[in-house]
């Protein structure tokens, strides 16, 4: 079946099996490789993108659902001239080891800023309503969908702290 | 000019005697500094290419087939069934497959057994096709017959059960030395099994060009892999290139070929076409090599002032037959803490559970977890400060083989360690609250065996004046781009950025590839000879000595002579270094030393245990760059966290399968299961005898005791002594003190 999928601001029309996940389209027919497949199962979260604004795992998404959808992956938010805040703060943090989940980490973090921005509580923000204080431990909770099993955990968080402040100031 | 140069620059050193601090004398200023991956910005883009990532053309898809047995023979697979499917092209069984990958530094073959089957979840087929989806149809369809056999599973009733003779160990008498003792200590520990779990599953590509076998691999010790991947399709090794520039962890989980490889590599050659294989996760859990469980029997015994006297450290672990690697659970405890009278007995059970092999830091991850609770159990028997305690006990000599030690900082680890912790703020047992929270603070001493591997780099000068290391050693995050360039920069006085790393590739000389803690001080040795043999030879066109020469920002100075380093490379220089151990790793026990502080919160009803603070310091010679070595130390306390409180296979009782084979049953550490940690490295330290760059192994070290400061903390918060690890809740709530309860 044929779906057009946007991605990172280009049109493709791509022919898919039905079976096909989004990831997979991504890697084998798009040959963007930058999302990983890390369990295939939604457990790990190396394969988070953006479909339309909000990060999802694509690997527990059918490619056939998405005809016309929105998707940003990190071959979208940065050029090697020109990285993204976030791209930046991991480099300069060491915020990564093998480099395995960080498209991952990246791309959570990115919807994950968003989202908090928008006022979006998690499971242990003390208010429902107030502005999230994003601590270091709101930023763990709320990036526990990403693993990272060389454990990079304190300087991704690290990381994201000082992108978001980049961010924030730049604005 | 080059060649004739060549037999001159080349150096090898044969690690005989200790090494003078030439790295010290350099001026660079570029080596030890926390200076950022030079391949960080195609991580973060995603435009690194791990293996199975690359551009390939023609692909076919392959995918395995795991056995639904433990142990017999495979009767009949409906292959013809198979290939009217969809877009199905072969499928294959038998021949060269693989039981199992091959043990770390392995260099043959791993048993190839089919129609056997030896494990449930063994690979047994590879079905290949068109396309992912329909290659992973057919495979998930096949239909396939067994002859079934008994199978042992458990390694408690085990009937065959080995006794390697050189782990059986008693040194004065064990028995009447334990019992003189003033406190004993009798504890029985167990660790369960657990697996690398490497966020980058086990992927190959392979392809054929006459007759000469290409393969795209995620792999840690190339050499060894072209070794046992040649063995394994009839080849020789002449014939086998494997890449792997870029390795998405491997933690053990790839030091040896891999079933995946050689399903793509016979699939290539039976089909005439390239093949993929990717393990799915499940299959990753299922046929690549767990670390064992683990039985021990600590017993320790200490005079009235808490001087350890007696010590015993038996163990039982379990492997599949045929496999000669067994953890070596007690290699710590040889060597960290004295006493005369010793026994060490080793078990090996035969089991039918998927094979064991290396795990970050074989041996001491798991066995420090018992000696190092036990040692906790004796400082509270004995009533002194466990700190306190492990500093009476700091030998003067390795007490096995009364080896000197080359450099030994424990002492100094554990009183910094302390200092810098708050140690002084730990209360007695059971005697903090924070709401519904116990608090506890607790120790362990971090010891890891440190070993040098034979390991060849080229570096070449380019006329330019920028510098190429080549090596066919490989980065599995562990920052060996990073390093090389520091190594090579310093060395030739070059920014950083003016040396090209090539890794990887198994046509490159040939490292100790990544494992064991050994492939920086190994690799970055080799580096450094070569840079040595380049500067002797720049010595020589400059008139001068190499002692002589400084070469800093692209400029070499002899004397009062200046001459930019681009004006006397001509069309190039290029030298090779090759280490080699040698009588050092014999006269000297060479080891890491450091030691982990952990405060846990002990939930009150429930028995959850949460890490609140984690401070580990380590001594490990020369750093080579503290942000990457920091990140290596935080990796190893974490996976200590994932031992302490969440990691364990679960193993079948009736089949010995691996029940919790995915990523959401098998529980690695998260982001919320771990605070900002505290890594601190000793950077004064230099270890003479290890190698030419006095540096030591960071990546095991970091887990070796950790999980034991969280189990003693654990006793210290509540008083539950938690003997079978990790620690889950179930094994702590029912003992918890009863006048919580309301």
């Amino acid at each position: 079946m044929q779906i057009s999928l946007n991605i990172n601001g280009e049109d493709h029309k791509v022919d898919v099996d039905l079976r096909r996940s989004l990831l997979d389209v991504l890697r084998h027919d798009l040959a963007l490789t930058g999302t990983k497949k890390g369990c295939d199962h939604g457990q790990c979260g190396a394969c988070t993108i953006l479909l339309d604004g909000r990060r999802i795992n694509s690997c527990l998404s059918l490619a056939v659902m998405h005809d016309g959808a929105t998707i940003t992956t990190i071959e979208g938010i940065g050029t090697a001239e020109d990285l993204h805040p976030l791209q930046r703060a991991f480099v300069a943090q060491d915020g990564y080891q093998c480099g395995y989940c960080t498209p991952g980490q990246i791309m959570s973090a990115l919807a994950m800023l968003t989202e908090a921005e928008e006022g979006w509580p998690s499971y242990i923000s003390e208010s429902l309503e107030a502005e999230p204080d994003l601590t270091d431990d709101e930023i763990a909770e709320r990036m526990s969908g990403n693993l990272c099993r060389c454990s990079a955990y304190p300087r991704i968080r690290q990381s994201i702290a000082e992108a978001r402040a980049q961010m924030r100031a730049a604005k | 000019m080059m060649a004739k140069d060549q037999a001159t620059m080349d150096v090898t050193l044969t690690m005989d005697t200790a090494q003078p601090r030439r790295l010290d004398q350099m001026v660079q200023g570029v080596l030890g500094g926390a200076m950022a991956r030079p391949e960080g910005p195609l991580k973060v883009r995603g435009a690194a290419t791990y293996a199975a990532e690359h551009a390939v053309a023609d692909l076919a898809e392959g995918v395995l087939v795991r056995a639904t047995i433990t142990k017999g023979k495979v009767k009949a697979i409906d292959e013809a069934a198979a290939l009217k499917l969809p877009g199905v092209i072969a499928v294959l069984t038998g021949g060269p497959l693989l039981r199992n990958p091959a043990q770390g530094q392995a260099s043959e073959a791993p048993e190839q057994v089919l129609p056997e089957v030896h494990y449930f979840g063994q690979p047994i087929a590879v079905v290949v096709a068109d396309s992912f989806e329909n290659a992973r149809h057919a495979a998930q369809t096949l239909r396939v017959t067994y002859t079934e056999a008994k199978a042992e599973v458990d390694p408690e009733t085990a009937s065959t059960v080995e006794r390697p003779k050189k782990s059986q160990i008693e040194t004065g008498d064990f028995d009447a030395g334990f019992q003189a003792g003033a406190h004993q200590i009798d504890a029985l520990y167990h660790t369960e099994p657990h697996t690398s779990a490497a966020m980058e599953p086990h992927a190959s590509i392979a392809r054929w060009d006459q007759g000469r076998l290409e393969l795209w691999g995620s792999y840690q010790m190339l050499k060894h892999n072209v070794a046992e991947l040649a063995d394994a399709m009839g080849l020789p090794e002449s014939k086998v290139r494997i890449h792997a520039p870029y390795v998405g962890g491997g933690f053990g989980g790839k030091l040896g070929i891999a079933p995946e490889a050689v399903a793509a590599a016979h699939a290539a050659r039976e089909i005439g076409r390239p093949v993929r294989v990717v393990m799915a996760r499940q299959q990753v859990f299922d046929m690549t090599l767990r670390r064992t469980e683990t039985a021990q029997r600590l017993r320790l015994a200490c005079d009235a002032t808490g001087k350890i006297t007696a010590l015993a450290h038996e163990d039982r672990v379990s492997n599949l037959p045929g496999e000669s690697y067994s953890e070596p659970v007690a290699q710590g405890t040889h060597f960290l803490y004295g006493g005369a009278d010793r026994r060490f007995t080793h078990e090996v059970a035969r089991v039918h559970r998927p094979a064991a092999g290396s795990v970050r830091a074989p041996g001491e991850a798991v066995g420090m977890i018992a000696l190092e609770c036990a040692v906790d159990e004796l400082a509270e028997a004995a009533g002194i400060d466990p700190v306190e305690l492990r500093l009476r006990n700091l030998p003067k000599t390795a007490p096995k083989g009364d080896l000197p030690f080359s450099e030994n900082a424990l002492g100094r680890c554990l009183k910094e360690g302390a200092a810098r912790f708050g140690w002084d703020k730990r209360g007695t047992t059971a005697s903090r609250r924070d709401g519904d929270w116990w608090v506890g603070l607790g120790v362990a001493a971090a010891v890891r065996t440190n070993v040098l591997e034979e390991s060849i780099a080229r570096v070449t000068l380019e006329p330019d004046g920028s510098a190429t290391v080549a090596t066919d050693m490989t980065d599995i995050g562990t920052g060996t781009y990073a390093i090389l360039s520091q190594i090579a920069a310093e060395m030739l006085g070059l920014r950083p950025d003016q040396v090209t790393v090539k890794l990887g590739d198994s046509d490159l000389p040939k490292s100790s590839g990544s494992g064991g803690s050994f492939g920086a001080q190994s690799c970055g040795s080799a580096v450094f000879l070569a840079c040595q043999g380049l500067r002797a030879a720049l010595a020589k066109r400059l008139g001068t000595t190499e002692e002589e020469l400084t070469l800093k920002d692209g400029t070499a100075t002899s004397g009062n002579r200046r001459v930019p380093l681009a004006d006397v490379l001509d069309s190039g220089l290029s030298a090779t270094g090759h280490i080699k151990p040698g009588d050092t790793e014999d006269d000297f026990a060479i080891a890491g030393y450091g030691a982990h502080f952990a405060e846990v919160r002990v939930h009150a009803f429930t028995g959850e245990v949460r890490v609140a603070r984690m401070l580990g310091i380590f001594s490990i010679g020369r750093v080579l760059n503290r942000l990457t070595a920091e990140s290596q130390c935080h990796g190893g306390m974490i996976w200590g966290i994932g031992s302490a409180l969440s990691e364990e296979l679960q193993h079948d009782r009736r089949d010995g399968r691996i029940v919790n084979h995915d990523l959401a049953g098998y529980h690695v550490p998260c982001h919320l299961d771990v605070p900002q940690l505290d890594a601190v490295l000793l950077e004064d330290t230099r270890d003479d005898q290890a190698n030419p760059i006095q540096a030591k192994g960071i990546g095991e070290l970091g887990i070796s005791g950790a999980a034991a400061a969280i189990g003693n903390a654990i006793f210290n918060a509540c008083g539950v002594r938690v003997r079978d690890f990790p620690a889950t809740p179930d094994k702590i709530f029912p003992h918890l003190p009863f006048d919580d309860w309301g």
